[in-house]
Protein backbone atom coordinates (compact mmCIF):
# COMPACT_ATOMS: atom_id res chain seq x y z
CA UNK A 1 0.00 0.00 0.00
CA UNK A 2 2.79 2.40 0.94
CA UNK A 3 6.31 1.74 -0.22
CA UNK A 4 9.53 3.69 0.11
CA UNK A 5 12.36 2.55 -2.16
CA UNK A 6 15.92 3.89 -1.92
CA UNK A 7 14.58 7.08 -0.42
CA UNK A 8 16.86 9.88 0.72
CA UNK A 9 15.83 13.03 2.50
CA UNK A 10 17.95 16.13 3.00
CA UNK A 11 17.29 19.49 4.51
CA UNK A 12 19.43 22.46 5.50
CA UNK A 13 22.29 21.14 3.41
CA UNK A 14 22.55 17.87 5.37
CA UNK A 15 21.27 14.40 4.58
CA UNK A 16 18.93 13.01 7.25
CA UNK A 17 18.82 9.55 5.76
CA UNK A 18 19.62 7.82 2.49
CA UNK A 19 18.91 4.67 0.47
CA UNK A 20 16.07 3.81 2.81
CA UNK A 21 13.45 1.25 1.85
CA UNK A 22 10.26 0.39 3.70
CA UNK A 23 7.03 -1.36 2.84
CA UNK A 24 3.75 -1.05 4.68
CA UNK A 25 1.78 -4.10 3.59
CA UNK A 26 -1.76 -5.01 4.67
CA UNK A 27 -1.93 -6.63 8.14
CA UNK A 28 1.67 -5.66 8.91
CA UNK A 29 2.58 -4.27 12.34
CA UNK A 30 5.88 -2.46 12.53
CA UNK A 31 7.66 -0.32 15.05
CA UNK A 32 10.08 2.40 14.07
CA UNK A 33 12.58 3.24 16.73
CA UNK A 34 15.76 5.22 16.99
CA UNK A 35 17.30 8.13 18.85
CA UNK A 36 15.68 11.56 18.89
CA UNK A 37 16.48 13.46 15.70
CA UNK A 38 17.14 10.29 13.72
CA UNK A 39 14.28 11.15 11.35
CA UNK A 40 11.38 9.01 12.58
CA UNK A 41 8.80 11.79 12.21
CA UNK A 42 10.24 12.76 8.82
CA UNK A 43 9.94 9.17 7.65
CA UNK A 44 6.31 9.09 8.74
CA UNK A 45 5.66 12.39 6.95
CA UNK A 46 7.08 10.87 3.76
CA UNK A 47 4.63 7.99 4.23
CA UNK A 48 1.59 10.28 4.31
CA UNK A 49 2.77 12.71 1.64
CA UNK A 50 3.47 15.64 3.93
CA UNK A 51 7.08 15.76 2.68
CA UNK A 52 8.66 14.88 -0.64
CA UNK A 53 11.72 12.65 -0.79
CA UNK A 54 14.94 14.22 -2.05
CA UNK A 55 15.55 11.12 -4.11
CA UNK A 56 14.17 7.61 -4.43
CA UNK A 57 10.57 6.55 -4.90
CA UNK A 58 7.62 6.85 -2.53
CA UNK A 59 4.57 4.95 -3.71
CA UNK A 60 1.20 5.76 -2.15
CA UNK A 61 -1.45 3.17 -2.98
CA UNK A 62 0.17 2.29 -6.29
CA UNK A 63 0.92 5.88 -7.37
CA UNK A 64 4.33 7.52 -7.43
CA UNK A 65 4.07 10.36 -4.90
CA UNK A 66 5.98 12.69 -7.24
CA UNK A 67 3.12 12.51 -9.71
CA UNK A 68 0.38 13.22 -7.18
CA UNK A 69 -0.91 16.79 -6.85
CA UNK A 70 -2.10 18.31 -3.56
CA UNK A 71 -5.67 17.14 -4.12
CA UNK A 72 -4.34 13.65 -4.77
CA UNK A 73 -2.34 13.75 -1.54
CA UNK A 74 -5.51 14.86 0.31
CA UNK A 75 -7.39 11.88 -1.13
CA UNK A 76 -4.54 9.52 -0.20
CA UNK A 77 -4.62 10.82 3.37
CA UNK A 78 -8.22 9.71 3.68
CA UNK A 79 -6.80 6.17 3.46
CA UNK A 80 -4.13 6.88 6.08
CA UNK A 81 -4.92 7.48 9.73
CA UNK A 82 -2.28 9.54 11.53
CA UNK A 83 -1.82 9.85 15.29
CA UNK A 84 0.60 12.51 16.48
CA UNK A 85 2.20 12.84 19.89
CA UNK A 86 0.63 16.32 20.21
CA UNK A 87 -2.65 15.00 18.72
CA UNK A 88 -3.40 18.18 16.69
CA UNK A 89 -7.06 18.94 17.32
CA UNK A 90 -9.24 21.91 16.49
CA UNK A 91 -9.55 23.31 19.98
CA UNK A 92 -12.78 25.22 19.28
CA UNK A 93 -14.70 22.04 18.34
CA UNK A 94 -15.96 19.41 20.80
CA UNK A 95 -14.32 16.02 20.84
CA UNK A 96 -17.12 14.36 18.85
CA UNK A 97 -16.74 16.85 15.97
CA UNK A 98 -12.95 16.53 16.06
CA UNK A 99 -13.19 12.77 15.80
CA UNK A 100 -15.71 13.09 12.94
CA UNK A 101 -13.58 15.68 11.12
CA UNK A 102 -12.19 13.27 8.47
CA UNK A 103 -15.78 12.35 7.51
CA UNK A 104 -16.77 16.01 7.47
CA UNK A 105 -13.99 17.07 5.10
CA UNK A 106 -14.76 14.11 2.87
CA UNK A 107 -18.43 15.20 2.65
CA UNK A 108 -19.54 12.03 4.44
CA UNK A 109 -20.69 13.56 7.73
CA UNK A 110 -23.96 11.61 7.55
CA UNK A 111 -21.93 8.46 8.33
CA UNK A 112 -20.79 9.97 11.61
CA UNK A 113 -24.21 9.42 13.21
CA UNK A 114 -23.79 5.65 12.85
CA UNK A 115 -20.07 5.25 13.51
CA UNK A 116 -19.20 7.90 16.04
CA UNK A 117 -20.95 6.54 19.18
CA UNK A 118 -19.45 3.08 18.64
CA UNK A 119 -16.02 4.53 18.00
CA UNK A 120 -16.10 6.77 21.07
CA UNK A 121 -17.26 3.79 23.11
CA UNK A 122 -14.38 1.70 21.69
CA UNK A 123 -11.81 4.24 22.88
CA UNK A 124 -13.72 4.80 26.14
CA UNK A 125 -14.58 8.46 25.51
CA UNK A 126 -18.39 8.42 25.24
CA UNK A 127 -18.73 10.58 28.33
CA UNK A 128 -16.28 13.17 26.99
CA UNK A 129 -17.92 13.55 23.56
CA UNK A 130 -18.99 17.16 24.08
CA UNK A 131 -15.84 18.33 25.85
CA UNK A 132 -13.32 20.55 24.10
CA UNK A 133 -9.83 19.09 23.51
CA UNK A 134 -8.11 21.36 26.06
CA UNK A 135 -10.42 19.91 28.73
CA UNK A 136 -9.15 16.35 28.10
CA UNK A 137 -6.25 14.54 29.75
CA UNK A 138 -3.20 13.42 27.73
CA UNK A 139 -4.44 9.83 27.53
CA UNK A 140 -7.91 10.89 26.49
CA UNK A 141 -6.46 13.09 23.77
CA UNK A 142 -4.31 10.22 22.46
CA UNK A 143 -7.30 7.88 22.34
CA UNK A 144 -9.37 10.57 20.66
CA UNK A 145 -6.60 11.05 18.09
CA UNK A 146 -6.65 7.31 17.43
CA UNK A 147 -10.45 7.37 17.04
CA UNK A 148 -10.13 10.24 14.54
CA UNK A 149 -7.39 8.35 12.70
CA UNK A 150 -9.57 5.30 12.15
CA UNK A 151 -13.04 6.80 11.62
CA UNK A 152 -12.58 6.61 7.83
CA UNK A 153 -11.56 2.96 8.16
CA UNK A 154 -8.13 3.69 6.66
CA UNK A 155 -5.86 1.06 5.17
CA UNK A 156 -2.84 2.33 7.08
CA UNK A 157 -2.42 3.72 10.59
CA UNK A 158 0.69 5.77 11.34
CA UNK A 159 1.37 6.71 14.96
CA UNK A 160 4.15 9.10 15.93
CA UNK A 161 5.15 8.65 19.59
CA UNK A 162 1.53 7.96 20.56
CA UNK A 163 2.46 7.08 24.14
CA UNK A 164 4.93 9.91 24.68
CA UNK A 165 2.73 11.88 27.08
CA UNK A 166 0.74 9.16 28.82
CA UNK A 167 1.27 6.72 31.67
CA UNK A 168 2.04 3.02 31.29
CA UNK A 169 -1.51 1.83 31.88
CA UNK A 170 -2.86 4.18 29.23
CA UNK A 171 -0.02 3.14 26.86
CA UNK A 172 -1.16 -0.45 27.20
CA UNK A 173 -4.73 0.50 26.47
CA UNK A 174 -3.67 2.39 23.36
CA UNK A 175 -1.49 -0.51 22.26
CA UNK A 176 -4.42 -2.89 22.56
CA UNK A 177 -6.47 -0.60 20.31
CA UNK A 178 -3.68 -0.54 17.71
CA UNK A 179 -3.41 -4.34 17.83
CA UNK A 180 -7.18 -4.62 17.35
CA UNK A 181 -6.91 -2.40 14.27
CA UNK A 182 -4.10 -4.55 12.93
CA UNK A 183 -6.23 -7.64 13.38
CA UNK A 184 -8.86 -5.92 11.24
CA UNK A 185 -6.33 -5.89 8.41
CA UNK A 186 -4.83 -2.42 8.79
CA UNK A 187 -1.12 -1.83 8.27
CA UNK A 188 0.24 -0.22 11.44
CA UNK A 189 3.51 1.68 11.82
CA UNK A 190 4.32 3.10 15.25
CA UNK A 191 7.28 5.42 15.71
CA UNK A 192 8.44 5.23 19.31
CA UNK A 193 11.49 5.03 21.50
CA UNK A 194 9.51 3.35 24.28
CA UNK A 195 11.19 -0.08 24.29
CA UNK A 196 8.84 -1.38 27.00
CA UNK A 197 5.91 -0.69 24.70
CA UNK A 198 7.62 -2.61 21.89
CA UNK A 199 8.33 -5.58 24.18
CA UNK A 200 4.73 -5.59 25.39
CA UNK A 201 3.49 -5.54 21.81
CA UNK A 202 5.76 -8.37 20.69
CA UNK A 203 4.12 -10.56 23.29
CA UNK A 204 0.71 -9.92 21.73
CA UNK A 205 1.22 -9.47 18.01
CA UNK A 206 3.54 -10.54 15.20
CA UNK A 207 5.54 -7.38 14.67
CA UNK A 208 8.76 -6.14 13.15
CA UNK A 209 10.99 -3.53 14.74
CA UNK A 210 12.97 -1.17 12.53
CA UNK A 211 15.72 1.00 13.88
CA UNK A 212 16.62 4.30 12.23
CA UNK A 213 20.15 5.28 13.16
CA UNK A 214 22.93 7.14 11.38
CA UNK A 215 20.74 7.71 8.36
CA UNK A 216 20.13 3.99 7.83
CA UNK A 217 17.13 1.80 8.51
CA UNK A 218 17.85 -1.64 9.98
CA UNK A 219 15.73 -4.45 11.29
CA UNK A 220 16.33 -4.63 15.03
CA UNK A 221 17.53 -7.92 16.41
CA UNK A 222 17.00 -10.01 19.51
CA UNK A 223 18.02 -7.13 21.81
CA UNK A 224 14.37 -6.14 21.65
CA UNK B 1 -21.09 29.06 -7.84
CA UNK B 2 -21.55 32.14 -5.64
CA UNK B 3 -25.13 31.19 -4.72
CA UNK B 4 -24.11 27.67 -3.72
CA UNK B 5 -21.29 29.22 -1.75
CA UNK B 6 -23.68 31.52 0.10
CA UNK B 7 -25.93 28.56 0.88
CA UNK B 8 -22.85 27.15 2.58
CA UNK B 9 -21.87 24.02 4.43
CA UNK B 10 -22.44 24.58 8.16
CA UNK B 11 -20.16 21.68 9.10
CA UNK B 12 -17.33 22.99 6.95
CA UNK B 13 -17.77 26.51 8.26
CA UNK B 14 -17.40 25.33 11.82
CA UNK B 15 -13.97 23.90 11.06
CA UNK B 16 -12.51 27.40 10.94
CA UNK B 17 -12.88 29.42 14.14
CA UNK B 18 -14.36 32.91 13.85
CA UNK B 19 -11.65 35.55 13.64
CA UNK B 20 -12.76 38.81 15.26
CA UNK B 21 -10.09 41.17 13.97
CA UNK B 22 -10.30 40.24 10.30
CA UNK B 23 -14.11 40.09 10.48
CA UNK B 24 -14.29 43.64 11.79
CA UNK B 25 -11.68 44.84 9.28
CA UNK B 26 -13.62 43.36 6.36
CA UNK B 27 -16.94 44.75 7.54
CA UNK B 28 -15.49 48.21 8.07
CA UNK B 29 -13.59 48.23 4.76
CA UNK B 30 -16.59 47.06 2.75
CA UNK B 31 -18.85 49.57 4.51
CA UNK B 32 -16.50 52.52 4.03
CA UNK B 33 -15.80 51.66 0.40
CA UNK B 34 -19.50 51.23 -0.39
CA UNK B 35 -20.20 54.62 1.22
CA UNK B 36 -17.53 56.22 -0.99
CA UNK B 37 -18.80 54.33 -4.03
CA UNK B 38 -22.28 55.81 -3.54
CA UNK B 39 -20.80 59.31 -3.63
CA UNK B 40 -18.58 58.53 -6.62
CA UNK B 41 -21.64 57.22 -8.47
CA UNK B 42 -23.71 60.22 -7.42
CA UNK B 43 -21.00 62.61 -8.58
CA UNK B 44 -20.58 60.77 -11.85
CA UNK B 45 -24.27 60.58 -12.70
CA UNK B 46 -24.98 64.13 -11.55
CA UNK B 47 -22.18 65.74 -13.53
CA UNK B 48 -23.00 63.65 -16.55
CA UNK B 49 -26.65 64.60 -16.30
CA UNK B 50 -25.89 68.29 -15.75
CA UNK B 51 -23.45 68.53 -18.62
CA UNK B 52 -25.82 66.66 -20.90
CA UNK B 53 -28.59 69.11 -19.99
CA UNK B 54 -26.36 72.12 -20.57
CA UNK B 55 -25.26 70.70 -23.87
CA UNK B 56 -28.84 69.98 -24.89
CA UNK B 57 -30.08 73.42 -23.87
CA UNK B 58 -27.30 75.11 -25.83
CA UNK B 59 -27.88 72.83 -28.76
CA UNK B 60 -31.56 73.85 -28.92
CA UNK B 61 -30.78 77.54 -29.26
CA UNK B 62 -28.43 79.65 -31.31
CA UNK B 63 -27.75 83.34 -31.87
CA UNK B 64 -27.56 85.50 -34.96
CA UNK B 65 -25.58 88.72 -34.65
CA UNK B 66 -26.26 91.60 -37.10
CA UNK B 67 -23.34 94.00 -37.36
CA UNK B 68 -24.13 96.69 -39.90
CA UNK B 69 -23.96 100.47 -40.30
CA UNK B 70 -26.62 102.25 -38.23
CA UNK B 71 -29.02 102.71 -41.13
CA UNK B 72 -28.75 99.10 -42.25
CA UNK B 73 -29.33 97.29 -38.94
CA UNK B 74 -33.11 97.42 -39.05
CA UNK B 75 -33.29 96.31 -42.70
CA UNK B 76 -30.83 93.46 -42.26
CA UNK B 77 -32.62 92.31 -39.10
CA UNK B 78 -35.92 92.12 -41.01
CA UNK B 79 -34.21 90.24 -43.85
CA UNK B 80 -32.59 87.82 -41.43
CA UNK B 81 -35.92 87.13 -39.67
CA UNK B 82 -37.51 86.41 -43.06
CA UNK B 83 -34.75 83.97 -43.94
CA UNK B 84 -35.09 82.27 -40.57
CA UNK B 85 -38.85 81.96 -40.92
CA UNK B 86 -38.29 80.01 -44.12
CA UNK B 87 -35.51 77.82 -42.73
CA UNK B 88 -36.55 74.22 -41.87
CA UNK B 89 -35.68 73.26 -38.26
CA UNK B 90 -36.15 76.75 -36.87
CA UNK B 91 -39.13 76.88 -34.50
CA UNK B 92 -38.89 80.52 -33.55
CA UNK B 93 -36.67 83.52 -34.19
CA UNK B 94 -36.97 86.91 -32.59
CA UNK B 95 -34.85 90.03 -32.26
CA UNK B 96 -33.86 90.87 -28.70
CA UNK B 97 -35.24 94.13 -27.41
CA UNK B 98 -32.98 96.98 -26.29
CA UNK B 99 -33.82 96.12 -22.65
CA UNK B 100 -32.82 92.48 -23.14
CA UNK B 101 -29.54 93.49 -24.77
CA UNK B 102 -28.88 95.95 -21.93
CA UNK B 103 -29.40 93.13 -19.41
CA UNK B 104 -26.92 91.00 -21.28
CA UNK B 105 -24.30 93.74 -21.14
CA UNK B 106 -25.05 94.81 -17.59
CA UNK B 107 -22.53 92.46 -15.93
CA UNK B 108 -19.72 94.19 -17.86
CA UNK B 109 -20.91 97.80 -18.26
CA UNK B 110 -23.29 98.26 -15.35
CA UNK B 111 -26.92 99.49 -15.48
CA UNK B 112 -28.31 102.37 -17.57
CA UNK B 113 -26.12 101.65 -20.57
CA UNK B 114 -27.43 103.71 -23.53
CA UNK B 115 -27.61 100.75 -25.91
CA UNK B 116 -29.54 102.74 -28.52
CA UNK B 117 -26.72 105.26 -28.93
CA UNK B 118 -23.92 102.69 -29.08
CA UNK B 119 -22.89 100.59 -32.11
CA UNK B 120 -23.99 97.38 -30.39
CA UNK B 121 -24.90 94.61 -32.82
CA UNK B 122 -28.53 93.47 -32.93
CA UNK B 123 -28.98 89.94 -31.58
CA UNK B 124 -31.57 87.46 -32.84
CA UNK B 125 -32.41 84.42 -30.69
CA UNK B 126 -33.13 81.24 -32.68
CA UNK B 127 -35.00 78.31 -31.12
CA UNK B 128 -34.68 75.03 -32.97
CA UNK B 129 -37.16 72.21 -33.43
CA UNK B 130 -36.87 68.58 -34.46
CA UNK B 131 -33.41 67.72 -35.75
CA UNK B 132 -32.53 71.44 -35.95
CA UNK B 133 -31.42 73.41 -38.97
CA UNK B 134 -28.48 72.91 -41.30
CA UNK B 135 -25.93 75.51 -40.06
CA UNK B 136 -23.79 75.37 -43.21
CA UNK B 137 -26.82 75.95 -45.48
CA UNK B 138 -28.14 78.78 -43.29
CA UNK B 139 -24.74 80.50 -43.23
CA UNK B 140 -24.53 80.32 -47.03
CA UNK B 141 -27.97 81.88 -47.46
CA UNK B 142 -27.35 84.58 -44.83
CA UNK B 143 -24.04 85.57 -46.42
CA UNK B 144 -25.92 86.15 -49.67
CA UNK B 145 -28.95 87.95 -48.27
CA UNK B 146 -27.78 89.47 -44.95
CA UNK B 147 -24.10 90.46 -45.31
CA UNK B 148 -23.79 91.72 -41.70
CA UNK B 149 -25.09 88.47 -40.10
CA UNK B 150 -22.89 86.16 -38.08
CA UNK B 151 -24.43 82.84 -36.95
CA UNK B 152 -23.31 81.36 -33.62
CA UNK B 153 -24.76 77.85 -33.30
CA UNK B 154 -23.05 77.38 -29.88
CA UNK B 155 -20.88 74.57 -31.21
CA UNK B 156 -17.87 76.26 -29.63
CA UNK B 157 -19.64 76.06 -26.23
CA UNK B 158 -21.15 72.66 -26.72
CA UNK B 159 -18.07 70.71 -27.69
CA UNK B 160 -16.02 71.42 -24.53
CA UNK B 161 -19.10 70.66 -22.41
CA UNK B 162 -19.66 67.33 -24.12
CA UNK B 163 -15.95 66.55 -23.71
CA UNK B 164 -16.09 67.60 -20.05
CA UNK B 165 -19.14 65.41 -19.49
CA UNK B 166 -17.32 62.43 -20.99
CA UNK B 167 -14.27 63.05 -18.80
CA UNK B 168 -16.38 63.44 -15.68
CA UNK B 169 -18.16 60.17 -16.36
CA UNK B 170 -14.80 58.51 -16.95
CA UNK B 171 -13.40 59.92 -13.71
CA UNK B 172 -16.52 58.72 -11.87
CA UNK B 173 -16.20 55.23 -13.33
CA UNK B 174 -12.47 55.21 -12.57
CA UNK B 175 -13.20 56.27 -8.98
CA UNK B 176 -15.67 53.42 -8.56
CA UNK B 177 -13.17 50.97 -10.09
CA UNK B 178 -10.41 52.25 -7.75
CA UNK B 179 -12.74 51.95 -4.76
CA UNK B 180 -13.50 48.32 -5.62
CA UNK B 181 -9.82 47.62 -6.30
CA UNK B 182 -8.96 49.06 -2.88
CA UNK B 183 -11.69 46.92 -1.36
CA UNK B 184 -10.25 43.85 -3.05
CA UNK B 185 -6.77 44.71 -1.76
CA UNK B 186 -7.97 45.23 1.81
CA UNK B 187 -10.04 42.05 1.80
CA UNK B 188 -7.08 40.13 0.36
CA UNK B 189 -4.90 41.37 3.23
CA UNK B 190 -7.59 40.49 5.78
CA UNK B 191 -8.01 37.03 4.25
CA UNK B 192 -4.25 36.45 4.29
CA UNK B 193 -4.13 37.52 7.94
CA UNK B 194 -6.97 35.11 8.73
CA UNK B 195 -5.21 32.28 6.89
CA UNK B 196 -1.92 32.99 8.69
CA UNK B 197 -3.72 33.11 12.05
CA UNK B 198 -5.33 29.75 11.27
CA UNK B 199 -2.19 27.93 10.11
CA UNK B 200 -2.66 25.26 12.80
CA UNK B 201 -6.29 24.72 11.77
CA UNK B 202 -5.18 24.33 8.17
CA UNK B 203 -2.51 21.79 9.20
CA UNK B 204 -5.13 19.72 11.04
CA UNK B 205 -7.59 19.90 8.15
CA UNK B 206 -4.89 18.76 5.74
CA UNK B 207 -3.87 15.97 8.06
CA UNK B 208 -7.38 14.52 7.93
CA UNK B 209 -7.59 14.76 4.13
CA UNK B 210 -9.12 18.18 3.40
CA UNK B 211 -8.54 19.46 -0.12
CA UNK B 212 -7.41 23.06 -0.68
CA UNK B 213 -10.74 24.01 -2.19
CA UNK B 214 -12.57 22.77 0.93
CA UNK B 215 -10.35 24.85 3.23
CA UNK B 216 -10.57 27.88 0.94
CA UNK B 217 -14.36 27.64 0.77
CA UNK B 218 -14.77 28.15 4.52
CA UNK B 219 -12.74 31.38 4.35
CA UNK B 220 -14.27 32.59 1.07
CA UNK B 221 -17.83 32.22 2.31
CA UNK B 222 -17.12 34.18 5.46
CA UNK B 223 -15.38 37.03 3.70
CA UNK B 224 -18.02 37.21 0.96
CA UNK B 225 -20.83 37.43 3.51
CA UNK B 226 -18.94 40.02 5.56
CA UNK B 227 -18.31 42.13 2.46
CA UNK B 228 -21.97 41.86 1.47
CA UNK B 229 -23.11 42.90 4.94
CA UNK B 230 -20.59 45.73 5.25
CA UNK B 231 -21.30 47.02 1.75
CA UNK B 232 -25.05 46.84 2.38
CA UNK B 233 -24.69 48.98 5.50
CA UNK B 234 -22.28 51.38 3.74
CA UNK B 235 -24.63 51.77 0.77
CA UNK B 236 -27.61 52.52 3.01
CA UNK B 237 -25.52 55.09 4.92
CA UNK B 238 -24.28 56.61 1.64
CA UNK B 239 -27.81 56.88 0.23
CA UNK B 240 -29.03 58.47 3.46
CA UNK B 241 -26.20 61.00 3.26
CA UNK B 242 -27.06 61.78 -0.39
CA UNK B 243 -30.72 62.26 0.56
CA UNK B 244 -29.73 64.63 3.36
CA UNK B 245 -27.77 66.89 0.98
CA UNK B 246 -29.44 70.28 0.26
CA UNK B 247 -31.81 70.14 -2.71
CA UNK B 248 -30.99 72.02 -5.86
CA UNK B 249 -34.19 74.07 -5.79
CA UNK B 250 -33.49 75.15 -2.20
CA UNK B 251 -29.85 76.14 -2.38
CA UNK B 252 -29.29 76.31 -6.11
CA UNK B 253 -25.93 75.74 -7.77
CA UNK B 254 -24.04 72.73 -8.99
CA UNK B 255 -22.99 70.76 -5.88
CA UNK B 256 -26.39 71.05 -4.18
CA UNK B 257 -27.85 68.99 -7.02
CA UNK B 258 -25.69 65.93 -6.17
CA UNK B 259 -27.78 62.76 -6.19
CA UNK B 260 -29.66 60.28 -8.32
CA UNK B 261 -32.74 60.69 -10.47
CA UNK B 262 -35.28 58.11 -11.64
CA UNK B 263 -33.71 54.79 -12.63
CA UNK B 264 -30.36 56.20 -11.48
CA UNK B 265 -31.32 55.14 -7.95
CA UNK B 266 -30.79 51.54 -9.07
CA UNK B 267 -27.05 52.06 -9.50
CA UNK B 268 -26.24 52.06 -5.77
CA UNK B 269 -28.28 48.86 -5.34
CA UNK B 270 -25.59 47.13 -7.40
CA UNK B 271 -22.83 48.06 -4.93
CA UNK B 272 -23.38 45.32 -2.27
CA UNK B 273 -23.58 42.40 -4.76
CA UNK B 274 -20.58 43.82 -6.60
CA UNK B 275 -18.69 44.03 -3.29
CA UNK B 276 -19.65 40.41 -2.62
CA UNK B 277 -18.33 39.34 -6.02
CA UNK B 278 -15.10 41.28 -5.46
CA UNK B 279 -14.69 39.72 -2.01
CA UNK B 280 -15.42 36.24 -3.38
CA UNK B 281 -12.71 36.38 -6.04
CA UNK B 282 -10.20 38.30 -3.88
CA UNK B 283 -10.51 35.86 -0.98
CA UNK B 284 -10.53 32.81 -3.22
CA UNK B 285 -7.34 33.90 -4.98
CA UNK B 286 -5.68 34.83 -1.66
CA UNK B 287 -6.74 31.59 0.01
CA UNK B 288 -5.61 29.30 -2.80
CA UNK B 289 -2.30 31.17 -3.11
CA UNK B 290 -1.69 31.00 0.66
CA UNK B 291 -2.58 27.32 0.75
CA UNK B 292 -0.16 26.66 -2.11
CA UNK B 293 2.57 28.50 -0.24
CA UNK B 294 1.82 26.70 3.03
CA UNK B 295 1.97 23.29 1.33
Amino acid sequence: MIELKDVSYSYGGGELFSQLSLQLAPCSFQFLTGPSGAGKTTLLKLCYGDLRATSGTVTLFGQDARGIDRDGVALARRRIGVVHQDCQFLDHLPLSENVALPLTVAGRQSEAAGNLPDLLNWVGLSAQAEQLPPQLSGGERQRAALARAVIMSPDVVLADEPTGNIDWEMSQRLLRLLIELNRMGKAVLVATHDLNLIRAAKAQVQSRVLRLRGGRLQVAGADL
Amino acid sequence: MILSLLAGDPQADKAVPPTGFTARLTLFTAGAMAFLAVFALALSTTTGRLAARWGEELARTSTLRISAPAGQVQLQTQAALRVLEETPGVADARALTADEQRQLLEPWFGPDLPVESLPVPQLIEIVEEGEGYDPAGLRARLSAEVPGAVLDDHAAWREPLVAAAGRLRLIGALSVALIFASMAAMITLAAQAALAANAQVIRVLRLVGARDVYIARAFVRRFTLRALTGAGAGTVAGLAAVLLLPRRDVAGGFLSGLGFEGAGWLWPVLIPPLAGIVAFFATRAAALRSLREQA
